[in-house]
């Protein structure tokens, strides 16, 4: 089975709260592949809003990307560029 | 996979901890308990190491009788590398070989109160609900008709929504978006919702509302064993779909086959009454009236009578 995996740390000011989980929801909705988020060992859906607030994500966590599907690559760089902006 | 430490056991059942501090942070990996009477005797050849070592009054007053020199060599045999915990029941005295053995070998050994049989049964049922595999997946869990039913399906096919008109419909919301789900014991999962997201459920256009606070407790359970699996898919005019209801589609989660239903979707279609059948059709299903294969039967008759009397 294909897929892409990348490793990234959270640069997000304030981690994955409400409001950045929503826009980080909305980014991965964006692209037709299946997209995951893990932290330590547990994988959410990354379109699924309630699973990635549920992980409680703080700035400086490390978590993994992982993508399967036709846009597998856009997805994971466009994902990975949103958690490491610093704003 | 989950991990317990000694330190967990040890916070849980409030143990006294006597000696071999250094090895609290120790890693139980099997709910399977030992009792070590043969290797107090000198048996060792098939040492359970790696189990938690439980240790009651038959064991020590056994170990009592031995000669110095003896008891010193089993008990550091018995603190091996491996070995998580050294538990002694009733509140008694620890042997100063042990102690010695333990210290040497950073084994922790630790004391309780209870019973030997009574802990047991209480360690592994503690360690066993810890160990249990588990996993998250992407859907809802609700209670319909006490048949934990799972809805799941590509995001944005409306599983949140159906699932509210479900609890409008009075049956119960577990978990919204995301279900963890633990194996308890083969062929039962337990579905719950992540701790933040209890009663909680995200719909597209509200935002995040709260099930209890606006439907009541009723509405809500902490956590339901999940035995029916409906996949929500948007109506594929390609795709055939089951018409009969003859052949039961299985879904594997962690080692569980559960039964799974693929419902298509598409305006006009009411989901949440199709789901509320299915749960009450599973049920049938189960007490054991298939209406399905009930059907297929008598048209079966039928047609064996036709040909009988064509051969006429």
């Amino acid at each position: 089975m294909k897929m892409v995996e990348t490793t990234v740390e959270v640069k997000l000011k304030t981690g994955l709260q409400a409001r950045q989980a929503a826009l980080f929801v909305q980014e991965a909705n964006r692209y037709k592949a299946d997209i995951f988020l893990q932290k330590d060992d547990k994988k959410v859906n990354a379109k699924s809003i309630m699973g990635i607030m549920s992980l409680a994500i703080a700035r400086g966590t490390t978590v993994k990307l992982i993508a399967e599907g036709n846009d597998e690559n856009e997805a994971i760089e466009g994902l990975s560029s949103f958690i490491q902006k610093e704003v | 996979m989950a991990q317990v430490t000694t330190k967990d056991v040890m916070e849980k059942f409030k143990l006294t901890l006597v000696s071999g501090h250094e090895g609290i942070g120790r890693h139980i990996t099997t709910s399977d308990i030992s009792r070590p009477g043969l290797e107090m005797a000198g048996y060792f050849t098939h040492y359970p190491a790696n189990r938690v070592q439980l240790i009651g009054r038959t064991e020590l007053s056994f170990f009592e009788m031995l000669p110095p020199e003896l008891r010193q060599e089993r008990m550091m045999k018995l603190c091996s590398q491996e070995t998580p915990a050294i538990i002694i029941s009733r509140n008694m005295d620890v042997p100063q070989e042990l102690i010695d053995a333990s210290n040497e070998n950073n084994v922790p050994v630790l004391v309780t109160s209870m019973k030997t049989t009574r802990f047991s049964s209480r360690l592994t049922n503690y360690l066993e609900s810890k160990l249990a595999p588990s996993t998250a997946i992407h859907g809802v869990l609700v209670d319909v008709y006490g048949i934990g039913v799972l809805i799941i399906g590509k995001s944005g096919v409306g599983k949140s929504e159906t699932a509210l008109e479900l609890i409008k419909k009075g049956h119960r919301l577990v978990a919204d978006d995301c279900v963890e789900i633990r194996q308890e014991a083969e062929d039962i999962l337990i579905g719950s919702p992540p701790p933040l997201l209890e009663h909680l459920l995200e719909i597209r256009g509200i935002g995040i509302i709260n099930i209890m606070t606006l439907f009541g407790a009723s509405a809500v359970r902490p956590y339901k064993r999940i035995t029916l699996i409906v996949e929500l898919e948007t109506w594929d005019p390609n795709k055939t779909y089951d018409r009969l209801g003859l052949d039961e589609e299985k879904m594997k989660i962690i080692d569980t086959e559960i039964t799974k239903l693929t419902i298509p979707v598409r305006p006009g279609r009411n989901v949440s009454v199709i789901i509320e059948v299915a749960a009450m059709n599973y049920r049938l299903k189960r007490i054991g009236i298939n209406p399905a294969l009930e059907f297929s039967r008598r048209l079966d008759e039928v047609i064996a009578m036709h040909d009988e009397i064509d051969e006429y």
